[in-house]
């Protein structure tokens, strides 16, 4: 079974962690490093990637001719995806396993963050119809 | 014969050597991580020469040696780099071992490593793995992108399940009389899984998932041919034989499901059907029943009918009686359902599926929607139909199964 863990950001400004003394942003990173080297060694790890900050986002749209039409980012939007991991586990607790792991990634001054994770199971498991 | 079929004859060949040449190898030098190795590498050599050079005389022999070969020179490694952080004493046994020629032992061999690799310290994806690597002999990207997943995602999960398997201190032999019918469970829940993987993938390139079903069955069929008057082997490989045999019509054009009752009946594959029933009625003869052979004497009921008025549901229905005594699934309570509705009418089924609201293998699962729905439409009542129609589509994971579920909800909600 695959599910995606999103991480979220609050609002649509630059990440936090940009004005985090050097130390804490070193051992965030370090964590999030070994994080992933952890699932992909246990043949877990089937995507990952980590976003450019909201303030760059773009909504896109396209007008009447087809071409797009972008604007800014919607400022009702409360949360952005940071980035997000795909891995492919034997039970939806073992994803939440996964997520509990990367919401206790360490923040400034070195306390668990406990960052809400978003996970979803990804579309892809077969109709069991047979048994 | 030209290069096209010397090549599809060349994988067959390989696929059936694959776990009689590991085997061998296994029993001559004990470390089942290095020795799967080693094979696979033998594999990859022969696939590249063979098509080019011709088939040598001893396929067999000829990966043996090259498995072999590769062996000792990983043990010299091995050796090297041990002496050099000691003195090490030299395992000239191991170096040169005796010659192999016990033909005899394949048999078992291949039975060993079925058991092996469905070990259960592993878990399902890892058994899975293993087994379509070590004695299905497919490559770690087939199998991957079978399973679409990252070449070197998969990479990992066999590399762990090997590691597993030389933790566990697992001997490279049968396990005992009181142990083998368990293990042997394992093994054909492990075929099982594959089979269905194929059977009823949902998403990536049809034809390559495919494959994983009619691995599925080959592998059924080695296992089979090993055990002959092991009943749930046989049932298995007919239950897997008399699903399969419905695959062509079992998607419309665009890839859309079409349940059973609607499909075109002249797309079955006859020569599986006959094949799974021989061997349905060969197995229920014996004395004593399983779940597989229940399921696939089910499964045979529903192939022989050639039309589906011409089900014969009591029958059905009995046997599910029978499965329902044998076993807490609940996936069979829900079939059960559904069979006691077309002997007795919708409202019996719909009676028998309330007291599974509260299963909880089964709350919140979109099969107990999608059953009701279908109960209810067979009642006439089209509104409560449509509500548990989305609600199945609400739950299901899967895109063809939702598909088909919002269309069945839309068909009924356009004439309400």
């Amino acid at each position: 079974m695959k599910y995606i863990l999103m991480m979220q950001s609050p609002g649509k400004r630059p990440y936090a962690i940009a004005a985090w003394p050097k130390s804490a942003i070193q051992a965030h990173v370090s964590f999030m490093q070994t994080f992933g080297k952890k699932l992909s060694r246990s043949g877990e790890l089937v995507a990952a990637e980590g976003l450019a900050g909201p303030d760059q986002a773009k909504v896109v749209r396209a007008g009447k001719d087809g071409r797009p039409i972008t604007d800014g980012v919607f400022p009702e939007a409360k949360e952005f995806l940071a980035g997000y991991w795909i891995v492919d586990v034997d039970s939806a607790e073992r994803a939440y396993e996964i997520a509990a792991e990367a919401s206790a990634a360490p923040g400034p001054g070195g306390a668990p963050l406990n960052m809400p994770i978003e996970v979803r199971q990804v579309m892809s498991g077969p109709p069991d119809d047979l048994l | 014969m030209n290069s096209l079929s010397l090549d599809a004859h060349v994988e067959d060949l390989l696929r059936e050597l694959a776990p009689q040449v590991l085997g061998a190898t296994v029993r001559r030098f004990g470390d089942f991580a290095a020795s799967e190795d080693a094979v696979q590498e033998a594999l990859v050599a022969a696939a590249s020469q063979w098509p080019r050079e011709g088939l040598p005389g001893n396929p067999r022999g000829w990966l043996i040696q090259v498995a072999a070969r590769r062996m000792t020179d990983h043990l010299r490694n091995e050796l090297a780099r041990r002496r050099r952080e000691t003195v090490a004493a030299l395992q000239r046994d191991q170096v040169a071992p005796p010659p192999d020629n016990a033909e005899s032992a394949d048999q078992d061999d291949t039975l060993v490593l079925f058991f092996m690799c469905c070990h259960p310290s592993l878990t399902a994806s890892s058994a899975i793995a293993l087994t379509l690597r070590a004695v299905g002999g497919l490559s770690t990207a087939e199998i991957a992108s079978a399973f679409l997943v990252p070449e070197a995602t998969m990479a990992q999960r066999i590399s762990r399940a090997k590691q597993t398997i030389k933790a566990s201190g697992v001997p490279f032999r049968l396990p005992c009389a009181d142990e083998q019918a368990q293990r042997l469970g394992a093994v054909l829940h492990v075929l099982y899984l594959i089979f269905s993987e194929g059977y009823t993938a949902s998403s990536g390139p049809h034809l390559q998932r495919h494959e994983l079903s009619r691995e599925a069955i080959r592998l059924a069929r080695v296992v089979h041919r090993r055990l002959p008057g092991d009943g749930e082997v046989a049932g298995l490989l007919a239950l897997m034989l008399l699903t399969d045999a419905r695959r062509a019509a079992r998607t419309g054009p665009s890839g859309e499901l079409i349940p059973l009752t609607t499909q075109d009946r002249t797309l079955w594959d006859q020569q599986e059907i006959s094949e799974g029933v021989a061997l349905v009625a060969a197995t229920l003869s014996k004395e004593s029943i399983g779940e597989y052979q229940l399921q696939a004497a089910i499964a045979a009921l529903h192939d022989e009918a050639p039309r589906v008025e011409d089900t014969d549901w009591p029958q059905i229905l009995a046997l599910y009686d029978l499965l329902g005594r044998m076993s807490d699934n609940p996936m069979v309570k829900l079939n059960h359902a559904i069979a006691s509705a077309m002997v007795h009418g919708p409202s019996s089924g719909l009676e028998l599926l309330k007291a599974l609201d509260t299963n909880t293998r089964l709350a919140g699962h979109h099969r107990l929607d999608a059953v009701r729905a279908h109960l209810f439409e067979m009642a006439g009542d089209d509104r409560a139909a449509v509500a548990h129609y989305r609600a199945a589509a609400g739950l299901t994971t899967s895109i063809p199964e939702r598909n088909y579920l919002m269309t069945q909800a839309a068909r009924l909600n356009d004439r309400l």
